[in-house]
């Protein structure tokens, strides 16, 4: 049947196609490529030596990881045992800016999301979040000093007025300064999250006679809430990998911690200073000299995990988020 | 069962009662980010405000003499331009590296990768962005550093080692006298400033309207053509941002460059010299000083000349991506 309209093939090879690409045209294609394969080197540059010093950093560390090195509390300068104390430091560290934080920058997110009308207020509270978010981590720790630990603490002294024990630069200074430091962090994630409800849903509650307030209380914060759990977990892996607004304002490198008992699980007081993580990686790393080096990898990678861990823990719940979002 | 009434006054909560208390709570949590900034440059002021008068501003910015605690009767020498030369070339190090790669990274995240790939590349980048500071001047002093120096020592004194010691690129007599160095510090502040770089200028490309590529394909442009004469024209403020940003965190950073530049007080001459910024400065010098103390104070103004810098840095960038913003709106 279809013997009979033969396309004469040999035509084909008398008449050049018109549509063929020109020696110009195909060097321009080739080139495009070739970028193309360029920028995914620049991409490969970044996550294979990221990787591959990461693994190198985990071998490095592998002897002295187990669980005995995270429950046991250092010993001699750090040289021996685990690193029990600076975990839960960094644990009550944690927890302690996200009391302040947490509530404050969800509130001052409602604000800018639900409240404010654009105008110069919103402007610059927009600037000021943004030129906070860029405070380098050295002056948010002079902050804390000047603020915290010598304003705060001997007002807090003079008020309890209790000779015996004296507050000191300790836990409470510290969380506040990270508290400071991830407000803007807070803010940002929390009003993305707050953004991504459709108007239409507020609209409606206000339609049924709702009042601001009450819109947002049943309507808006419930469909956002995950949302902005994923931004308070990535506060917490920022709080626990930061070192440079701590070190004036209360870590230490050594602090006394019961090796067994309750007070092992609750070793500090608000008012004392505390031993941290990154503080900790920090002395050991280039301050103490002998320091095993079996020991400094271990604890950068116990630090690497810990972020890591609770960061993939945030990018999880995220994912699994937008997977089930109804509109 | 319930009649409507009686519903009714179940739904009659404390926390709508609450109502008006609630709402200036929110309000004044709204200002909080205000009162954050200004509490702490009044504090950081308050701390630097004694010395200010005292100091003397211009061997403060033209001298590289930084003698805190000289020996003997001597005057302290508060000079910190070697401070800010070592502030300003790990910067630019770190930039002339990150600002290729980001944007590279950005394009082809944006542009090119789907699927699994795209994912993966975002989920990477935004690890990178989680590893904290003290981690990369961990990564920078103990594997980066060592390997930099075996690079440089390899080739000193053969025809290679000459030619970089010409071009300022090693030091004479031994390639790189320690890892720890210029330009290892540049690296590490370079993956340090990469993921802004990448997320924020992804955002741009991402705000460019897809129309503009389909024009931009309908003329028969190639991908690339498309990219570079296409979405950087258009996407350029957002871009320009992304890298003020990404060198706001390179001049900010205090752990990384304290561990990984070698902290030497000294303008570099070549590019493996250890040096020493500001922010270093004051992480390593605060903790030895005595309250109250000239040296004391001057570390707060350094920490004034840091926060000033960031700032305006951070500002300007804000500036420049409303103006984008506006422009986009009367388009």
């Amino acid at each position: 049947m279809h013997d009979n309209i033969a396309i004469p093939a040999a035509a084909a090879s008398f008449v050049a196609n018109p549509f063929a690409p020109s020696e110009f045209e195909r060097r321009k294609a080739r080139r495009a490529i070739r970028n193309k394969w360029i920028m995914f080197a620049f991409c490969a540059l970044l996550v294979v030596p990221l990787l591959a010093i990461l693994a190198y950093i985990f071998i490095k560390a592998a002897p002295v990881l187990s669980l005995h090195y995270l429950w046991d509390n250092p010993v001699n300068k750090g040289k021996g045992g685990g690193l029990w104390a600076p975990l839960v430091g960094t644990f009550y560290l944690v927890i302690g800016s996200l009391i302040f934080v947490a509530p404050i920058g969800i509130l001052a997110a409602i604000y800018l999301n639900e409240y404010a009308r654009e105008g110069w207020l919103n402007r610059t509270i927009s600037i000021a979040v943004t030129s906070l978010a860029g405070v380098p981590s050295i002056v948010h720790g002079l902050f804390g000093l000047g603020a915290f630990v010598l304003v705060m603490i001997p007002a807090i002294n003079h008020l309890f007025a209790d000779p015996d024990s004296k507050w000191q630069a300790g836990l409470l200074t510290a969380s506040l300064t990270i508290a400071v430091m991830n407000l803007p962090v807070i803010i940002t994630s929390a009003r993305e999250a707050l953004g991504g409800v459709p108007q239409s849903f507020r609209e409606a509650c206000w339609n049924l006679g709702a009042s601001r307030w009450q819109t947002i209380r049943t309507i808006v914060l419930p469909n956002s809430l995950s949302g902005i759990l994923t931004g308070v977990i990535l506060v917490v892996s920022r709080a626990a990998g930061e070192t440079a607004p701590i070190l004036f304002t209360g870590a230490t490198f050594f602090k006394f911690v019961a090796d067994s008992g309750w007070d092992k699980l609750f070793p500090y007081n608000p008012g004392e200073p505390f031993m941290a993580m990154s503080m900790h990686l920090n002395i050991i790393s280039n301050q103490i000299s002998q320091m095993p080096e079996v020991m400094k990898y271990g604890s950068a990678a116990v630090l690497i995990a810990l972020i890591l861990f609770v960061n993939s823990f945030a990018i999880t719940l995220r994912v699994w988020l937008r997977s089930r979002k109804r509109w | 069962m319930t009649t409507p009434v009686s519903s009714a006054k179940k739904k009659f909560r404390l926390l709508d009662l609450l109502e008006s208390p609630i709402e200036w709570t929110i309000r004044i949590c709204g200002w909080s980010s205000i009162i954050a900034i200004f509490a702490i440059f009044f504090f950081t002021f308050k701390e630097a405000a004694p010395m200010v008068p005292q100091l003397d501003w211009v061997h403060f910015f033209t001298s590289p003499r930084w003698i805190p605690n000289p020996a003997g009767d001597n005057p302290p020498s508060f000079g910190a331009l070697a401070l800010l030369v070592g502030t300003f070339t790990t910067t630019f190090i770190s930039l002339a590296i990150a600002v290729p790669v980001g944007l590279g990274a950005a394009v082809y995240i944006s542009e090119f990768a789907q699927g699994k790939v795209k994912e993966t590349l975002k989920v990477v980048i935004e690890l990178l962005a989680a590893i904290p500071s003290i981690v990369w001047g961990f990564i920078g002093l103990m594997v980066l550093g060592p390997i930099i120096q075996w690079i440089f020592s390899a080739t000193a004194g053969s025809t290679w080692g000459r030619i970089m010691v010409t071009l300022h690129l090693a030091g004479a007599e031994t390639g790189a006298a320690q890892g720890t160095n210029l330009l290892t510090g540049g690296i590490i502040l370079a993956l340090m400033s990469v993921p802004v770089i990448v997320s924020l200028s992804e955002d741009a490309l991402r705000a460019v309207p897809d129309s503009f590529r389909e024009a931009a394909l309908a003329l028969g442009a190639n991908p690339w053509e498309t990219v570079t004469r296409v979405l950087f024209p258009a996407a350029r403020n957002g871009l320009l941002a992304a890298c003020m940003l990404g060198m706001g965190r390179a001049v900010g950073e205090t752990m990384a460059v304290l561990l990984a530049t070698g902290h030497n007080n000294r303008i570099p001459t070549v590019l493996t010299d250890p040096v020493r910024t500001m922010t270093a400065t004051i992480a390593a010098e605060m903790g030895e000083t005595v309250q109250g103390s000239q040296h004391y104070r001057v570390l707060f103004i350094l920490g004034i000349v840091l926060f000033v810098i960031t700032c305006s840095i951070n500002v300007a960038s804000d500036l420049i991506v409303k103006g984008v913003k506006k422009a986009n709106n009367a388009r």
